[in-house]
């Protein structure tokens, strides 16, 4: 035993759990409505995931396993910073495979492998307002919603397409749940947006910062906005992931050298390693025969 | 007036664990409406309240959240109970209260005489706890919206007939309106306000 102060389970008083509580039904019964609550100082700045944080550390359980993300890998500051807090703070047993995960944190992307019932994934969320970038008054984007007025948003997409030729927004893609709140994914890449639409698993977004908190239940519509002669589409990759071959998935650029190497993989890593398991590989993959 | 010895004790035995795991069958409950739950989480409040309705008081309730309670609940320990577990006032206004119980068989006013938020702050609404016979064996309706894949059956035993009216009028006015926690024993069923309720064809 050490001297240091103990912590509630999971970090949060129980007072505070309790309002994130009730502010995630209230975010489920009302499908993409950002839900206005106290958010607390956590032990890490804004910017870091506390949205994120509030809501896991709300959610979790004993029984739960935690996976935690960042751009799709297990290994990166924030989500080993993240994970490692949860295990001391709850104790709580940690995965990096999908599948065995109840709980998923992320940071801007959604995992490869499809997503189950029983499953959770929470979000951590920047900027929560889509339309914030039009307009800086909460008052006004507050009345916009109440009164379903998003014209400004089409006309955002439209002049993408003036300037551009086509719709140059790639990342926090405006999304329209249940036929009614237009709802910002959080800046996952527009290649996730479908993974949203009649998901199985919960997804729960929690904005520390800006204090909200929204909701997609399981088995809910999530259309991404666009026009008759712009239909939204998803990014396309010329190549498979270099280390385990997988098309169809989201990749990173990966610099290798100052005379323009570069590589693309698998931004979800354990999307990559499981492939890479099951004997899958891509053009650059180390082979052990081959060092033999 | 109940005893004492009623209204301090009766609450969970391990009130951290309890709540967290009675919240997540609400999270999952309003995720998935018309899944039923069985809590595992133990509370005995004073009758006619019933102990899941107590169990979502506790883990729920608090000083923030003034409470509706039908007559005759509020002529019981009831009251008392909830004051002394979760430090939540009794309201006798219908549209300030976060929360409203109704216990089994009790009558119950009219959705919109709850709070129902604002077309700015639809969150702002009443939750309505009400204890019914059982969560089966009853009308059969027919439920879909979000959490519901496709279509699911509801046949709540033990609401009165013009339940359906009150709930098709809390959905037209969606994002408005309350949500709604049935409970039977041990047991609760979630309505969030998006569930769309019919009479199931024969």
């Amino acid at each position: 035993m050490n001297d240091l102060a103990t912590y509630n389970f999971a970090y949060l008083d129980e007072q505070t759990k309790r309002m994130i509580r009730r502010a995630i039904l209230k975010a489920i019964a009302i499908p993409g409505y950002q839900v206005p609550f106290a958010s607390r100082e956590m032990p890490m700045p804004y910017g870091w995931g506390t949205g994120g944080v509030q809501v896991t550390a709300s959610i979790l359980g004993p029984e739960d396993v935690l996976k935690v993300i960042d751009q799709g890998a297990d290994d990166t500051t924030n989500a080993v910073s993240i994970r490692a807090f949860f295990q001391k703070v709850a104790n709580v047993a940690v995965t990096t495979r999908t599948k065995e995960a109840t709980i998923i944190q992320t940071r801007h992307r959604i995992p490869e492998e499809k997503l189950s019932e029983g499953q959770t994934l929470v979000y951590q969320v920047p900027i929560p307002e889509p339309l914030r970038f039009l307009e800086p008054r909460e008052t006004e984007t507050r009345k916009m919603h109440a009164l379903e007025e998003y014209g400004l948003m089409h006309v955002k997409l439209y002049e993408d397409i003036a300037r551009n030729g086509h719709i140059a927004t790639t990342y926090a893609y405006p999304v329209k749940v249940e036929g009614r709140y237009v709802m910002d994914p959080s800046p996952t890449p527009k290649f996730d947006n479908p993974k949203m639409h009649m998901s199985e698993a919960l997804q729960l977004f929690g904005a520390g910062r800006e204090k909200r908190i929204y909701a997609v239940p399981p088995y809910t519509d999530v259309v991404s906005l666009d026009f008759d002669d712009h239909p939204f589409e998803i990014q396309s990759f010329d190549k498979p992931c270099a280390l385990c071959g997988a098309e169809d998935v989201y990749l990173d650029e990966v610099i290798l050298d100052d005379k323009g190497g570069r590589m693309f993989v698998c931004s979800d890593t354990d999307h990559c390693e499981d492939r890479r398991a099951c004997g899958h590989a891509g053009h650059m993959l180390a082979r052990k025969e081959a060092a033999e | 007036m109940a005893s004492q010895s009623q209204i301090y004790a009766g609450a969970f035995a391990d009130p951290v664990f309890a709540a967290q795991s009675v919240f997540r069958d609400l999270m999952e409950g309003f995720a998935r409406p018309g899944a039923i739950k069985q809590l595992s989480a133990k509370s005995t409040p004073p009758a006619p309240l019933g102990a899941a309705a107590g169990a979502v008081a506790l883990t729920l309730c608090d000083h923030d959240t003034p409470v509706w309670l039908t007559p005759s609940l509020g002529k019981s320990g009831v009251p008392q109970w909830i004051a002394f577990h979760t430090g939540a006032a009794v309201t006798a206004s219908k549209t300030e209260a976060r929360f409203a119980f109704v216990e089994k068989s009790a009558a119950f006013p009219g959705f919109d005489q709850f709070s129902l938020g604002t077309q700015e702050y639809p969150d702002r609404s009443t939750t309505l706890v009400i204890e019914v016979e059982a969560l089966t064996g009853g009308r059969a309706l027919t439920a879909k919206g979000p959490g519901i894949k496709d279509e699911t059956e509801v046949a709540v035993k033990g609401l009165p007939e013009v339940f359906l009216e009150f709930w098709t009028a809390n959905r037209a006015i969606f994002p408005r309106g309350v949500d709604l926690v049935l409970t039977a024993g041990e047991e609760l069923l979630c309505l969030p306000r998006t569930t769309r309720l019919s009479l199931k064809e024969a």
